[in-house]
Parts: C-alpha cells; structure tokens; sequence
C-alpha cells in the first residue's frame, strides 16, 4: 500500500541501502582487527604456510560472477522474462553455494594441517572475519533460494521487481567485501 | 515478453562487460602478485585495482550510477567512516611505520 | 485494519501491537522501570560510600552494583527513553500515520527488553557482571572473570543491540521517507532532526561494538585469542572498539534531549528558535565530529604525546558546536514571552547543568590535565552533569512537553515544579561535591577510602543528594496518580506550540492524522493558514488556533496490521542468547524460531485492507 515517499526512493530499498552502509562499520572493524593484528601472530602455523592463492582466486572468480548472475536475474524479472528470472536466480545461488563449498573446504584444510579457531591470532582474526562474511554469503543463498521458489511456484514477477533488487543489492554487498578481503587478506599476505 | 532475448536487452551487454573487466582485474591482481619485479610496489597497485572493482561493483550492479544522490551519500558515508576508523586505528597501532 | 473500528484493548493486543504510539508508551513504562531499578543500585552505591570505612557492601557486590547500575542507565534505561520519544514524537512530527517498519519497530522493543531482562536474570542467579559498564580486557578475560557474570553483559547488550541497529534503521528511513507533503529538511523540528542523526550515529556506532562484543564473547566461550597478548595481541584494542562506539553512544544519548529542548524553548518563549540552520548543523557537526575524539578516554593508556594531541585537540572542537546550541537556546529566550511551565523549567535547567558538565568535559579534554581527574570522581560529576543534567533534565522536559499530547490529560504544574526542583537540587548536591573529592584523588571504582583524606564531607553530602533523588520521585508519582483520577483534558494544542503533532486530538487516533497535512513553512502552527487546502475554507484564521479533527476521515487509511511474529522472532532471539550460555540445544532450538518467525513474518501481508 506504501504510497509515494518524501525521497522518491522505495522504504525497503532506502533500508537496505542504509542497512549496508551500517554494515561497512561491521566489516570495516573486522577488517582494521585483522590488519592490526597483521604480522603479530607468535604460534605457528602462519598465513604464508596456509593461504592457497590459486584455489581462493577459483572460488572468488565464481562470487565474482554470480554478481553478473544476480543483475541479470534482476534484468529479467523486470521485463518479466520469468524463465530467465529463474535460470539467473538460480545459478546465482548455485554460484554462492559454490563459494561457500570452496570455504568449507578451505576451512576444513586448515583444521586438518593444524590451525583450529583456537589455535592463534592468526585463526582467530581469519576464521572470525571471512566467517562473518561466509555467514553473509549463506544468508543470501537462502534468501535467494526463496526468491526462486516464488519464482518456481508463480507467486513472483515483474510486480515484484523491488523485492529481487534490494536481494541484489544485498548481494553485491557481500560480493564487495569479498573484493576487499581478497586483496587484503590473500595477496598482501 | 520472450521476443527480447537475454542477449538483446541493452543493459545486458554493459552487465556483462562489467563483468568481464572484473574477472581482467582480479587476474591481474593475481599476476601482479606473482610478478617479482613489482613487490615495492605492490600494495598501492593492489589497492588501486581493489577499488577500482569497488567502484564497479558498486555503480553498475548496485545502480549508484544511475539511482541519484541519496543512496550514493548513504553509502558513501558508511564507507567514509568505516574507512577512517579503519585507518585511524591501523595509525594507532602503527602500522604505518615510525 | 480498518481505522473505523474501535482500537482494541488487552494484553494480546499489547503483544501484537506495531502501533507507533504503543510501542512508545512500552518503552517508555520499561525504560523508567529500569532507570528506577538502576537509581536504586545507585543509592545502595551511595550508601555504601557515606562514610570512610563502611562495609553496607562488600567489594565484590560493589563492583557488580556499579556495573548494573551504568550498563542499565545507559543501554536500558536511557536509549529506551529516547527511543520512547522517537516513536512517540517523529511520525506525528512529520506528519505520518505511523514509521517506516511498523512490525521491524515491535521487534526493536522486544529484543530490548529481553535483553534487559536476560541482564537482570544474573541477579537471581547470583552472576552479575563486575566489569563495570565498559568490561576493560583483560580484566574480563576468563581467567580473571571464569563464571557468567561477564557473558551476561556481553549477551544482553549483544541482543539489545540488534534491537538498536534496527531501530536507528527504521528512524532513518520514517524520517528521510514519511515526511507529510511539503516538509522539506530545513522545515523539519529540530526533535525530529535529531532523531534523524541519532539514529545515523547509531547504525554507525553499534556495528563496532557488536564486533568487540563478539570478539570477546569467542575469547571466552571458544579459546580465541583477540585480546590474549600472550597470543601477540593487544587488549587495548577492546577499550578501541569500546569507545568508537562509546563516544557516540554519548551523542546518542544527548542530541535527542538537545532536540526536545529546541522544541520547547521557543514554544514557552513565544519566539521562533534562534538560528534554526545553526542550530541543525551544528547537530550534524557534533555527530559527525564524535566519531573523531573516542581516544580522549584513553589518554592514561599512553599512546603517545601526537595519538593525545590529536584526539584532545579534536575534543577541544566538539565543544563549539556544543557551545553554539546554547547561545542559541540563551538567545531564544532572550526578549522572549517566557512561560515557566515544568517544560520550560527542564529546558532551561538543562541549559545550565549542562552547561556546566561541558565545562568539566572540555577540562578533561587536555591531555595532561585529564591524567590529573581519569578514574577520578571529577569524571563521574562530569559525566552526571551530562547525562543527569542533559539527557535526563531533557528527557523529563520532553515528559512534561508531550505527556498532555500522549494522554489527553494536563498534569498538575504546582507538583511538575516541585518535581524539577528537587531533581535540580538533587543533581547538584550529589554530583558537584564530587568535582572536589575528585580533585582531591578520590578514585572511582573503589569500595571505601580511608578516613582523614578530606573526603568525608563530601561523600556525605553527595549521599545526601542521592537521597533527595530518590524524594524527587513522590511529587512526580503522585502527579501521575492525581492525573489518572482527575487531570484536566488537555485539548490539541495545550501549550501554542508550532509543530504538527498539535494539530491531531490528544491523545491522537491511532490512524494520527484523518487527513495528512501539508507544510508550507517551518513552524506551521503559528502561521495562518497552513495544510489542508480542501479545508481551508472552514477554518478561522489565526496562528496557533487548534485546528478541529473531524471523527470520521475524508479518505480511506490504511494503517499497518497487528502481528505477533516480532514476538515470535524477538523468543526465538532470547532462546539463542540463553543458549550461548552453554546449552547448543537451546540455541539451535532458538534458531529454528528465529527462522520459523523470520520466514512468517516475511510472508504475512504486512497492510490491511482498506477501511470503508
Ligand atoms: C563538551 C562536550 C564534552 C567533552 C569535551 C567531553 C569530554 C570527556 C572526556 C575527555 C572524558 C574522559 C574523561 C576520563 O575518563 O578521563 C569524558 C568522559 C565521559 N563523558 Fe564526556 N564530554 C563531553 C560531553 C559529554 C556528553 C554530552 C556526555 C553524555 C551525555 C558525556 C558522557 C561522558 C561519559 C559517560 C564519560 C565517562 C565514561 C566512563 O569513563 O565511564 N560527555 N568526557
Ligand atoms: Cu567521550
């Protein structure tokens, strides 16, 4: 029923909006605690013994493009092209699905060569800052999987355009951090 | 509605060059890293292309470029603060030297 | 749900609720409950302290007693307040029917007040926190804190937060979207600008400390290693992550009452405010500027001559836009037809405690000063003139300002004076001996101090304030008590005030405005002719001539359906957070409600259907 807003701009998407630049804060003090802890861990293993450069540049290139994925998906919806609503939606979830395997592997290879959550600085600032956007990351897929039932089921097209954007926005959110900490994290190890 | 393939629609084309110079600058990225030669300057390069995929990301896909000032401020001011606090504190840990 | 039908009544309706002025009402009932509660472990505090030497309280209880009593004052009591006054006053201010997110509000007050709740349950369970309302690392590590205590902390106000981050969300967008046709910024009430700061400050803020929170929450359930410097970190960095968001916190807390004051000076002074856009953007400077200065509590950790110069320099500035607010409410008065009603009587009270508190902050915004009065009881006055002077005195003010409006019932003057003047005096006895027992040395935190350091008087003194706070409260009860028989009717605009909220019937209709205004001009009210073009022709001319609300609305309103599912997700929140104390069980059950509300709540049509 929402009528006309003061700013032109939906209520649910100025929250989102907002929502993201709230959550800047969120990663900006996980980010400035891994870099301020940097080059202080004192018990081995280390960054440089772990980080597999080659494997993460893979899982980042498939986040990367189920960005792509989602814009098209949100192209289509508003055209109201709903087999490619649903083809985009999903590999945009299978893409991020995709990425959270290639975390689970990743976290579960360091496990396995020594560095569980507890073992050291180094665990602690990386398992906690790329879990939180793991965490991000899975939350989108259900969100989108959900986006694609409706979808599936007949309940969602060109009316509801916005609801898939501001899903968008979310999504390209997590894709953005991803983009900071892969630099960060992984090539300036 | 099906008459407009995927491919035809006009802004297809610009998602998908988006994304392609997004794929370019993250192998990039990755050259640069293994690139001997580059090493003193590598943190500036990197942080150059990182924000230059930002910037991307967030004009094109996330529609700033074309969604008008409001959302742009909101957004830029979250990435404002984080970003000083960031560095602010990085300063006061010393991470910057002296 | 159709406006027409009657508004319903009782305990489920409470409990599903996502009208703007309930939800308002909510807080603020929960909110004075807890600043109750907490003034009493306040008092036991004083007591304790009265005399050199008393065992009223052993050291450990003390330790937890003042840390129930700051983490209550400032996470549940006062922002509940504030945000009291946010949901009661914005969308009336603005001219909406009610905020952006009616059911994301509900949920906002009921994660606040389980996690109040969850804090206070540590009392039965003998496992109160004692970290003080900071919880320094690593003095709440878990080898020098094993036991609940510390987790509760960190749990409720994790949960609470949430509540905050939603709710600073939810403001934002009512004010940047709701705003009644023709109500550009620079004619919004300063109230409502305020709000719409805080609430920037708070998404800003909160995120930070919820990092801290959970970095410290890992390094006590999960063996992590944050804040271990056996582990090569530093647990500095939580007094960081503390006081970039703490020192916001303090704005937080403080422009919401410098908005009411803006809004109430000029209504009792007959005169429009004084500098309006001075008045705005100094708000914004001060907002802005806060994230800048949080190392100012911190100048005693010694992070050198240049990391103290520039935070103290940075502080030193706060103090001018803090300063040009009060020239601005001075000379608002000033010339002015001044009415002291109790409002008036708080604002201008305000004007001067703060005032003084703001002194003291920018005396300990000196690096080499400060080191004299850090964790001195020069701090504590400070920050009670502040906080008791400020966000209190402003928040009573906005009380009195409003309480005709959200009631339809006048209070009794003669009691509202009594009331503000015991609070004046009690605020001053308690708090300015402090500054000497402060200078004097006298450390806070401490159980006792010894006799013959010439600290006696002064304790005393402060005890007897203390206790002419707890007498303050008689006059305002029996207030509330005379009022509930027989309080006057209050009428739309009891008080000639500008803004839009005293356009509707006090209390207002649940639906807030039969027809939504428009605003040609700041201050409408005390302009002829302002809003409804279609019916103008009816109305007598005149400024502030209360505008007649017909019963029966000219358009259809939609207003927002009740909904329990906040509830739902808020149980399934706290189901979580009981959890977290050892029980993976719980939290995965709590999860599973989270998300059976969360999926609910996504899919139940959120507007009802047009009333006839
Ligand atoms: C003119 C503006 C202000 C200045 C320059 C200022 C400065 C300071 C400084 C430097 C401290 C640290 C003292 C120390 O621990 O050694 C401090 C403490 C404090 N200030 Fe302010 N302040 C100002 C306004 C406020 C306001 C408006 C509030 C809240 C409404 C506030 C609340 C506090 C609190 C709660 C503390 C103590 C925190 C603690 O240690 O527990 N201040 N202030
Ligand atoms: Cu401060």
């Amino acid at each position: 029923m929402e009528g006309p807003t003061s700013t032109g701009i939906p209520n649910r998407k100025l929250a989102m909006w907002t929502f993201i630049g709230s959550e800047c804060m969120l990663f900006g003090t996980l980010i400035a605690t891994y870099m301020i802890y940097r080059g202080r861990n004192l018990v081995p293993p280390y960054p440089h013994d772990l980080l597999n450069i080659p494997f993460i540049t893979v899982t980042t290139f498939v986040l990367l493009m189920s960005s792509l994925m989602m814009v098209l998906a949100l192209a289509a919806v508003q055209r109201n092209d709903l087999r490619a609503t649903k083809l985009w939606l999903g590999l945009t979830a299978l893409f991020g699905l995709i990425f959270l395997g290639g975390q689970y592997y990743e976290f579960s290879h360091f496990v396995h060569e020594g560095l569980p959550l507890s073992r050291n600085l180094f665990s602690s600032t990386f398992f906690v800052l790329t879990g939180t956007h793991g965490a991000h990351v899975a939350g989108g897929v259900i969100w989108l999987s959900t986006l694609l039932v409706r979808t599936v089921n007949g309940k969602l097209d060109a009316r509801h355009a916005e609801t898939v954007e501001i899903a968008g926005l979310y999504w390209h959110f997590v894709d953005v951090v991803w983009i900071i900490l892969f630099t960060l994290i992984y090539l300036l190890v | 509605m099906s008459r407009h393939s995927a491919e035809s629609h006009p802004s297809t084309r610009l998602y998908v060059a988006i994304a392609v110079i997004l794929a370019a600058l993250t192998a990039l990225e990755v050259m640069v890293f293994y690139i001997e030669a580059l090493a003193p300057v590598l943190i500036p390069i990197l942080l150059v292309m990182m924000a230059a995929k930002f910037a991307l990301v967030a004009m094109f896909f996330m529609h700033l470029k074309s969604d008008g000032p409001v959302l742009t401020a909101i957004f830029a001011w979250g990435v404002f603060i984080a970003t000083a606090i960031v560095v602010g504190l990085m300063a006061i840990f010393g991470k910057f030297g002296a | 749900m159709a406006m027409t039908d009657a508004h319903p009544t009782g305990i489920w309706s409470w409990l599903t609720t996502v009208d703007h002025k309930r939800i308002a009402i909510m807080y603020f009932v929960v909110g004075f409950a807890f600043l109750l509660v907490a003034g009493f472990e306040g008092q036991l505090i004083r007591l304790q302290l009265a005399a050199p030497g008393r065992d009223f309280l052993d050291p450990d209880l003390y330790n937890q007693l003042f840390t129930m009593h700051g983490t209550t004052m400032v996470f549940f009591a006062g922002m509940p307040l504030v945000v009291a006054f946010f949901n009661f006053v914005v969308p009336l201010q603005i001219g909406a029917r009610d905020v952006a997110f009616p059911r994301l509000n509900a949920f906002s007050f009921w994660v606040f007040l389980f996690g109040g709740l969850f804090l206070y349950a540590s009392i039965p369970l003998r496992a109160m926190p004692d970290g003080g309302w900071f919880a320094y690392m690593p003095l709440t590590n878990p080898e020098y804190s094993p036991g609940p205590g510390i987790d509760f902390y960190v749990l409720s106000l994790l949960i609470s937060g949430v509540g905050s981050i939603a709710g600073g969300l939810n403001f934002l967008v009512t004010i940047l979207n709701m705003r009644a046709p023709g109500m550009t910024f620079m004619r919004m009430p300063l109230f409502t600008w305020m709000a719409l700061i805080v609430s920037a400050l708070i998404l800003l803020a909160f995120p930070p400390f919820t990092v801290g929170l959970i970095f410290m929450l890992f390094d006590r359930s999960f063996g992590t290693h944050f804040f271990d410097a056996a582990a090569g970190a530093d647990p500095v960095l939580w007094q960081h992550l503390f006081w970039v968001f703490g020192h916001p916190e303090v704005y937080i807390l403080i422009l919401p009452a410098f908005g009411i004051v803006s809004d109430v000076i000029p209504t009792y002074s007959r005169k429009i405010l004084f500098g309006y856009p001075v008045v705005v953007f100094s708000g914004v400077l001060i907002a802005f500027l806060g994230f800048g200065v949080w190392v100012h509590h911190m100048f005693s950790v010694g992070l050198g001559p240049v990391v103290n110069a520039v935070f103290g320099g940075a502080t030193m500035l706060i103090a001018i836009p803090t300063g040009i607010k009060i020239f601005n409410w001075i000379a608002t008065m000033w010339g002015g037809r001044l009415r002291f009603r109790t409002a008036m009587l708080y604002a201008a009270g305000l004007v001067a405690t703060f005032t003084i508190g703001g002194l003291s902050g920018v005396m300990h915004s000196s690096p080499p000063a400060d080191l004299q009065q850090t964790d001195t009881y020069f701090v504590v006055a400070h920050f009670h003139y502040v906080l008791i002077g400020g966000t209190v005195f402003g928040l009573f003010c906005g009380f009195y300002y409003w309480f005709p409006k959200a009631t339809g019932r006048m209070l009794h003057e003669g009691l509202g004076k009594a009331h503000f003047w015991l609070t004046f005096l009690a605020l001053n006895v308690t708090f300015f001996p402090m500054h000497f027992s402060g200078l004097l040395g006298m450390p806070r935190r401490t159980y006792t101090y010894a006799e013959g350091l010439g600290l006696d008087v002064f304790n005393l003194i402060s005890t007897i304030g203390a206790f002419i706070f707890t007498l303050s409260f008689v006059p305002l009860v029996w207030n509330l008590w005379r009022t509930w028989r027989r309080g006057e009717a209050a009428g739309h605009n009891p008080w000639d005030a500008s803004t839009l909220e005293w356009t509707t019937a006090s209390p207002p209709p649940h639906y807030n405005f039969a027809e939504i205004p428009t605003v040609d001009r700041r201050d409408p009210l005390w302009h002829p002719y302002i809003e409804p073009e279609s019916r103008r022709a009816g109305d007598e001319p005149g400024g502030a001539v209360p505008r007649r609300q017909p019963d029966e609305p000219p358009e259809p309103v939609i207003m927002p359906n009740p909904s329990y599912w906040p509830l739902v997700l808020a149980v399934g929140m706290l189901l979580m957070t009981i959890g977290a104390l050892g029980s993976l069980g719980l939290t995965l059950f709590g999860l599973f409600v989270t998300a059976v509300g969360l999926f609910a709540w996504a899919f139940e049509p959120p507007f009802g259907e047009e009333a006839h």
